[in-house]
């Protein structure tokens, strides 16, 4: 398989993404790009002139917003150039790119406040099936969780009858872990002692009574935070020794992100969207053999269940992608924040931890592992809280002092965030009052993902030009779509990529926002897009209704 | 396979706390206690940190009120909870996707809070502009100065990027910068005789001058009111510092998270944005400033919730598209912290339900602080071989010890630095956790210790209690 055939997410290509963006951000025009030089926006003046909400520039009267500028042109004073700009900025920023929150979202947002202004438009909601944001469609939050959290805050209703017991209790146990027993205090930087535990404990059941410990375990805001941490940690070296980090495409932007920002070298291997986006072998040995020519390739990021792609690996796979870690010397992050969201029959969430443990002391003692995990996603859904975890298995003991001193950087992670962690590790046990009422709330939410993943594919697959793999786990489909040659080049001209301009027109047709396929990666040639599976079942049904009526349309009107 | 030779140069070389071994030894002490070891006292009396609420200041009501309601919004229904918080929990509320405080937000925060926080700066500073687009909320102030540093610190130049910060230093600040790979260029404080610290712009002109052979200097740190020296710049000083900062092509970065604490009588906090508006131009519109503000401090002292903003001055659009990215990068700063700031901006007033009660409390911390701050600063200026200048603001005392020989030489024989010496032995022999000054850089020869004086009062007698009897006896040990 040559890689001269697929599209490769260099920097290059990124800056050209970032193309698409400065048209919504009208700030950042052609001509102040391009100069550099001395720019004559005040004090006063907003550097970004679209406004986030219509209440941002409505209280800002035109008279003050120039006043400045009159002052200076009648003092005459020339301004100095300016400390930070584009070309003095540090270079590995300027690569940075995020598509899951791009210039498509920012439309979004325009087209929301334009909506509310009563300008008319062919639909009457925007819906953002961009971000696997559960809540902010419509899944009901943990009963139990939320009032422990509740308690947490306001430990006067300890008192009040109306919280059960066990919810009292866990409140009660949680702040006896507090300094001064406030959520207020700041916890130890790698996270609350007793929450740790419990992690630990967690991933021993899970793990079938692998053991684990403690002292392994970071707490983190997001899963992104240790992430983020973890490849901060391993990349150095310069040249042809620059480290190199191994990422699946398509891949979930944190990675090429943060990547871009160290200056690390990316390395692509490709899933295979014709069976199913499985992850093979023989890809992985062929993109770091291309590599090792021009990096020093040490680490292998997994997304197990898929983002975007929805696969999840089978227990084979896993054993084969850690004998290579071993065989290759790579170190392993394992991203397993969907590890609740598995649907699909025969399909079954095996952590790396379990696999590597199982497969004897050869591996087990040897293969590094970060494996993360966070509260953003499975049956909790609760982004806000900004929780997660990170467990580092088999690191040497003085990179771990490393990472610990690393992490005292951002002080500590936030404790509503470390208390709705110990809450999704420990739940409510059988026989405890909210015992039956979690259990009820969990799988509800849980068969209705299901249901919505069955969906998701089944409709998509009914649209010629559209190809769906199944959603077997996480919260996205990330279908194939076919665009006519007339509609590619109808983009290239306006200088977009193909899929941003499906996608933007499906937005500006429909109210529908999703996120084109270029933003994670994908082979030359195809396109794709990624969409949420969770919007409620009724809503789901007609925006895939709409999306088929769209592709259909779309089709039609370019070929 | 080891891989320690093989990890990040930046993080290797950024040097590790030296006090991480005190802080784990008071980790043990504390566990020992619970545990029912027998020592000299029953608790560890920790003001390492600038934490109110673990040394036990009470969280204001009112705010875990209305965070309790939007995290459970059953509560909005209930007769527990004054109508104003139930109001105020319900618009919040609304402000969230869904209704809820479990759906991400903006990648700057919460749109309707950003604008509020923009609100209440053109309030605090006088009317200057102030625009909500220039604001992101992050996850505590460090965040957003560890962003606003990857875009200011060139990662590939040579020489390396320089940013002047104060000696003494919040260290974590200096760790951020070196773990970026720029290089820490450090000014000295003043440590006036008998009228606290102060920031002179002489220093920051040798400081300059002295790093123009290593590295590119390019910000310029300040923290205003200081920590841990507590000193309140004048308008004077700060037009001073911008001044130099627009001669010298410096990037402003303000640490202003403790502008609510103020306990000198006739001090008051002014902004940097503020003074850099009110000097006009060319000033004005060039000076490219960032400013830090947290709900950590302050009467809130909300550490644990994670939340704070930074607001960017006369910065380049180009760069400002950058420095959204990054933010979006990072998934959306802890909502119940966005909504404590937004509390922090937006307190009852009075004739709401709440004010009286909220009035009260703030009053009584406010109230302590001033005492504290007194109280303290007589009882060690008492003791022999203790100094503690004046301090104005800020959450912290920072004393000079002057050591006995004998002390230093000890410490030097234990391989400790003085200072650290005396918080370890202080720790051990009187269940006090402080921090030695070295951790936040110092004078060659000079000595201090930082302690929070937040405290609440009884705390604060215990703590001078101990203090007081280990240091007379300390002193005689070693004299």
């Amino acid at each position: 398989m040559s890689a001269l055939r697929m599209q490769m997410i260099s920097p290059r290509t990124v800056r050209f993404l970032s193309r698409g963006r400065s048209e919504f951000l009208a700030g950042s025009n052609g001509a102040q790009r391009s100069g550099g030089g001395p720019s004559v926006r005040a004090l006063t003046s907003p550097p970004l002139s679209y406004s986030i909400t219509r209440r941002s520039l409505s209280s800002l009267s035109g008279t003050r917003r120039g006043l400045p500028k009159e002052k200076m042109s009648e003092n005459g004073v020339v301004p100095r150039a300016k400390v930070l700009t584009i070309d003095t900025m540090n270079p590995t920023v300027k690569n940075v790119e995020y598509a899951v929150r791009g210039p498509i979202v920012a439309r979004a947002v325009e087209l929301e406040r334009e909506l509310s202004e009563g300008m008319k438009k062919p639909f009457v909601e925007v819906i953002k099936a961009n971000i696997g944001d559960a809540h902010a469609m419509g899944q009901q939050p943990i009963t139990f969780f939320r009032q422990v959290l509740a308690l947490c805050s306001y430990p006067e209703l300890l008192n009040d009858s109306a919280f059960p017991e066990d919810a009292k209790s866990r409140a009660y146990y949680i702040l006896q872990s507090c300094g001064g027993n406030s959520m207020g205090s700041y916890s130890p930087s790698q996270g609350i002692d007793s929450v740790r535990e419990d992690v630990a404990h967690y991933i021993e059941r899970r793990d079938g009574g692998v053991p684990c410990d403690p002292d392994n375990i970071y707490l983190t805001t997001g899963a992104s935070d240790g992430i983020m941490t973890m490849l901060k940690l391993l990349v150095c070296g310069e040249g042809a020794n620059r480290t190199g980090v191994m990422i699946s495409i398509p891949q979930y932007p944190l990675y090429s992100a943060t990547l871009a920002e160290l200056g690390a070298v990316q390395i692509n291997y490709y899933l295979n969207e014709d069976k199913c986006w499985s992850l093979d072998i023989s890809e992985l040995q062929r993109a770091l053999d291309e590599a090792r020519h021009y990096c020093n390739p040490r680490a292998l990021c997994i997304i197990n269940p898929g983002n975007p792609t929805g696969q999840v690996q089978s227990r084979q796979c896993i054993e084969d992608v850690i004998q290579f870690a071993e065989k290759e010397r790579l170190f392993l992050l394992a991203d397993e924040v969907y590890q609740d969201n598995v649907y699909a029959d025969g399909c079954q969430f095996h952590s790396f931890k379990k696999v590597l443990y199982e497969m004897g002391p050869e591996y087990s003692n040897t293969v590094e592992l970060a494996s993360f995990h966070s509260t953003s996603k499975c049956y909790m859904g609760e982004c806000g809280f900004r929780g997660g975890y990170m467990e580092i298995i088999n690191m040497d003991d003085d990179v771990k002092a490393q990472l610990t001193k690393l992490v005292s950087v951002r002080l500590c992670a936030p404790v509503p965030g470390q208390a709705l962690m110990d809450l999704v590790v420990n739940p409510p046990q059988p026989g405890e009052p909210s015992y039956n009422s979690f259990i009820k709330e969990r799988t509800a939410t849980l068969s209705a993902l299901a249901e919505k993943a069955k969906l998701t594919e089944e409709i998509l697959n009914t649209v010629q030009g559209i190809h769906c793999n199944p959603v077997q786990g996480a919260m996205y489909s990330f279908p194939r779509i076919t665009i006519p040659e007339k509609a590619i080049k109808e983009a290239t001209d306006n200088g977009q990529l193909p899929d941003m301009f499906y996608c933007m027109k499906m937005l500006e047709e429909t109210g529908i926002c999703l996120v084109p396929g270029s933003g994670f990666g994908q082979k030359d040639g195809t396109y794709h897009f990624r969409m949420t599976i969770l919007p409620p079942i009724d809503k789901l049904r007609i925006l895939l209704s709409k999306v088929k009526e769209f592709h259909q349309k779309f089709t039609w009107q370019y070929s | 396979m080891s891989v320690l030779q093989q990890i990040s140069p930046n993080v290797r070389n950024t040097k590790p706390s030296e006090c991480t071994v005190l802080l784990r030894r008071s980790s043990q002490i504390k566990e020992e206690l619970r545990r029912g070891v027998r020592r000299a006292y029953e608790k560890v009396i920790d003001v390492y940190w600038g934490d109110s609420h673990q040394t036990g200041v009470k969280p204001l009501s009112f705010v875990r009120q209305v965070l309790a309601a939007c995290v459970y919004p059953e509560l909005i229904n209930s007769d527990k909870l004054p109508v104003d918080v139930k109001q105020r929990a319900q618009s919040l509320l609304r402000e969230c996707a869904r209704g809820s405080v479990g759906s991400c937000t903006a990648a700057a925060g919460v749109p309707e809070i950003v604008h509020r926080i923009s609100e209440f700066i053109m309030k605090r500073d006088g009317g200057a502009p102030s625009y909500p687009e220039n604001i992101y909320i992050s996850p505590g102030s460090q965040w957003s100065l560890m962003n606003i540093l990857k875009v200011l610190v060139n990662s590939e130049a040579s020489p390396r990027t320089g940013v002047l910060t104060p000696v003494p230093c919040y260290p974590v600040t200096n760790l951020s910068i070196t773990a970026l790979g720029a290089v820490v260029v450090p000014y000295y404080l003043s440590e006036g005789q008998g009228q606290g610290w102060q920031l002179q712009v002489h220093e920051l002109h040798q400081a300059l001058e002295s790093a123009k052979e290593t590295c590119n200097p390019t910000a310029l740190y300040v923290i205003n009111p200081g920590n841990p020296s507590g000193h309140i710049q004048r308008r004077k000083s700060i037009q001073e510092v911008i001044q130099f900062a627009s001669e010298k092509r410096l990037f402003l970065l303000a640490d202003e998270v403790y502008q609510d604490c103020i306990h000198g009588e006739k001090s008051e906090f002014v902004s940097y944005k503020r003074v850099l508006a009110e000097m006009g131009p060319p000033f004005s519109d060039t000076v490219e400033l960032a400013s830090f503000h947290s709900v950590s401090k302050g009467i809130m002292g909300e550490c644990g919730l994670r939340s704070g903003y930074v607001e960017l001055v006369n910065v380049d659009p180009a760069v400002m598209k950058h420095i959204h990215i990054l933010f979006s990068k990072d998934g959306c700063a802890p909502v119940l912290g966005q909504i404590a700031l937004d509390l922090m901006m937006n307190p009852p007033q009075p004739g709401d339900p709440s004010h009286p009660l909220y009035h009260m409390e703030t009053q009584h911390i406010r109230t302590t602080w001033v005492h504290n701050v007194k109280r303290v600063c007589e009882v060690i200026n008492s003791l022999p071989g203790f100094c503690c200048q004046p301090t104005e603001g800020g959450s912290f005392l920072l004393p000079r010890l002057y050591l006995p020989p004998k002390a230093i030489q000890k410490a030097q024989e234990v391989g400790m630095q003085p200072d650290m010496f005396y918080c370890v032995k202080l720790l051990e022999e009187a269940g006090v956790l402080v921090s030695p000054g070295c951790e936040y850089g110092q004078k060659p020869g000079t000595h201090y210790i930082r302690f929070c004086i937040t405290t609440p009062e009884d705390i604060r007698e215990e703590f001078l209690k101990r203090l007081t009897s280990f240091h007379v006896q300390f002193m005689k040990d070693f004299s």
